[in-house]
């Protein structure tokens, strides 16, 4: 047997491999010349030399898209069940330390939050909690994904990190999707950024994917937090990470998703962590090309002009009728909001707008076998 | 003369099997049409309710459905899906599809056989979608099947007959209709598939990923006619790479 690949060490290894001002035009068109790109063509794709490059990368994005997924794109809708955090992460507005509405739907009120989701015809959620062992215990995760089974055919978790028989146990219960983001790569930037609470341990969190896929989930979810630090080393990480664990478990399927610090508007000095979105949409056609077989999922962080467009050319999986507070789909929210969404159009209106862009909704596209 | 594609005792007067996974709905049954298709695959994953539209409405009753079984990652969940199809009504027509490598999606012929087998026995009729190995075709002709698909090439890649001579040998030594499958790009590709004695081909991301989706099903239609009658003909004499001597070889033999 083949000593067995240490994915977490591989990323680290890679983080810094290459500088990305050292890239130029000629490494550009070299890796927009290729069928399947290296690693070292992926990071030109990401350097600062590929940005006059963007419109012949979303050209090929849009042909790798086509080709792999046709015209649909998948639509689904996250659900927050609780916004109790144990964490102290600086950006998020979850944090522990932020004096917010906390709460915790119970059953009942899950269930009413389910009807109101399936009622707009969504087939596939992702159940998000906040990261409190605590307060959102596994046993209370598993109740709400058994409830789902019956009225969605797929459902994703982004929830804290667990161990491989806590993934086992909520996959029988009826998940098949895990997202863990590693907000960003950089362990130093990550100890500054995560103050306090389990999610400081970087290790245990960068090996969740893997450990999802041991617990016998289906697919598994990785994202940087761009703009944290250096947007380019992220996203490359990012996407070493996706394809090392795609390596090591052939059959998983592969989702990226592509969350963003906002820069501040009419700030005079670019500061070079600034992720405005040319720069976003390069990461998304770099993503691509890297991983065609993956999916690509935008969210109503972004404004819905950048969304209707970005399926067009790289993304593969838009949510709608989107609501982050707790309890915001059927009733008053109980619990306030991670984070301002900018597009809050409904189920039906994203749809039109897909139709609009001659793509075809796909609200099913899974049979869960569990 | 007939010469009508029998799958399962049904008979097929289109060779041109038409995938619907790629497309918008409300185009699905105006490329059956044009491609004369009378049997179209369908991901049964896509077939079960969702949202307020269902791909079985779009498709015109007098077709053949042929449900594949993607997403399944191993013969088990493979046969599940079957089931599954047939309970919602789709028939007992079911292409086995199974794939455990979400990069190339390609088809794990073991796992194929394992389905095929116990699919078979259940009265399915049978077509399993494989990587073009004689061995595993001859399985499938022991395990039941109704028809064999090779891969043409990487499913969705368009790069045409990689595994001609692969196909070939298939079409050559297995007495099941051989049907081409993935990775056809262009119809002269089909055309070439079905002059080489493929029984039908199947298309999908040439079709859907075209400029005028509903111009291209025809041209694929007429490719698989063409190839077909091509064959038919006895193209083989006419394709010798070399002339035959005008002083024959063998004519100093005495009697």
């Amino acid at each position: 047997m083949p000593e067995e690949m240490n994915i977490e060490s591989e990323v680290l290894n890679l983080y810094d491999q290459y500088d990305f001002a050292s890239f130029t035009a000629a490494d550009v068109e070299t890796a927009l010349k290729k069928d399947s790109i290296d690693f070292k063509d992926y990071a030109a794709l990401l350097s600062p030399a590929a940005l006059p490059y963007l419109e012949q990368m979303a050209q090929k994005a849009q042909r790798l898209t086509r080709r792999q997924f046709g015209n649909t794109i998948a639509l689904f809708t996250p659900i927050y069940i609780a916004n109790y955090c144990e964490n102290q992460c600086v950006y998020c507005g979850f944090n522990c330390k932020n004096k917010i509405h906390r709460a915790k739907l119970n059953r009942e009120e899950i269930e009413k939050e389910y009807q109101a989701i399936a009622a707009t015809g969504l087939k596939e959620i992702l159940i998000l909690t906040g990261e409190s062992r605590t307060m959102s215990g596994i046993e209370y995760i598993g109740d709400a994904v058994e409830l789902a089974k019956q009225y969605f055919s797929l459902i994703g978790l982004e929830i804290y990190p667990v161990d491989v028989d806590e993934y086992q146990y909520l996959h029988q219960r009826g998940a098949d999707f895990v997202t863990v983001f590693q907000e960003t790569y950089n362990t130093e930037t990550y100890q500054k950024v995560h103050l306090a609470g389990q999610k400081r341990i970087f290790s245990y969190r960068i090996n969740a994917q893997e450990r999802a896929l041991q617990g016998g989930m289906r697919g598994v979810g990785f994202g940087a937090l761009l703009g944290i630090d250096d947007f380019r080393h992220d996203a490359f990480s990012v996407g070493v990470h996706a394809s090392l664990v795609q390596k090591k478990y052939p059959h998983a399927e592969i989702a990226l998703s592509v969350p963003r610090l906002r820069p501040y508007i009419n700030n005079a000095e670019e500061n070079p962590k600034d992720v405005h979105e040319k720069q976003l949409m390069q990461v998304m056609c770099a993503y691509r090309l890297l991983l065609p077989f993956a999916s690509i999922t935008i969210s109503t962080r972004e404004r819905s002009e950048f969304r209707d467009n970005a399926v067009t050319i790289a993304a593969t999986k838009i949510s709608a009728g989107v609501s982050v507070g707790i309890g915001g789909h059927s009733d008053e929210e109980k619990g306030d909001e991670q984070f301002e969404i900018s597009d809050p159009r409904s189920v039906d209106e994203v749809v039109k707008a897909l139709y609009a862009h001659h793509l075809q909704p796909s609200f099913n596209d899974y049979i869960r076998l569990i | 003369m007939s010469d009508k594609l029998i799958l399962g005792g049904k008979e097929f007067e289109s060779r041109f099997i038409l995938g619907s996974g790629k497309f918008s709905l409300d185009i699905i049954k105006a490329v059956i049409e044009d491609g004369g298709a009378e049997i179209i695959t369908l991901a049964l994953r896509r077939a079960n309710v969702g949202g307020e539209e269902n791909i079985l409405d779009f498709i015109p009753k007098n077709v053949t459905l042929l449900p594949n079984t993607s997403g399944a990652r191993n013969a088990e969940e493979a046969v599940r899906i079957a089931r599954l199809s047939r309970e919602l009504g789709c028939g007992d027509f079911v292409k086995v599809e199974v794939v455990h490598d979400s990069k190339y999606l390609l088809p794990d012929n073991y796992e194929t056989v394992k389905a095929t087998e116990i699919l078979a026995k259940e009265g399915f009729v049978v077509l399993p979608y494989m990587y073009p190995d004689l061995y595993t075709a001859r399985d499938l002709v022991n395990a039941g099947a109704a028809a064999v698909m090779p891969l043409a090439a990487p499913i969705g890649s368009n790069k045409g007959l990689c595994t001609k001579d692969f196909i070939k040998i298939l079409v050559n030594e297995i007495d099941l209709p051989i049907i081409v499958d993935a990775g056809i790009g262009a119809p002269s590709q089909a055309c070439e598939a079905m002059e080489l004695g493929a029984s039908a081909v199947m298309a999908n991301t040439a079709v859907a990923t075209a400029g005028n989706i509903r111009q291209m099903a025809r041209a694929f239609k007429l490719a698989v006619e063409s190839g077909r009658l091509a064959y038919r003909s006895g193209l083989g004499r006419v394709l010798q790479n070399h002339g035959e001597a005008s002083s024959p070889l063998t004519g100093f033999l005495q009697d």
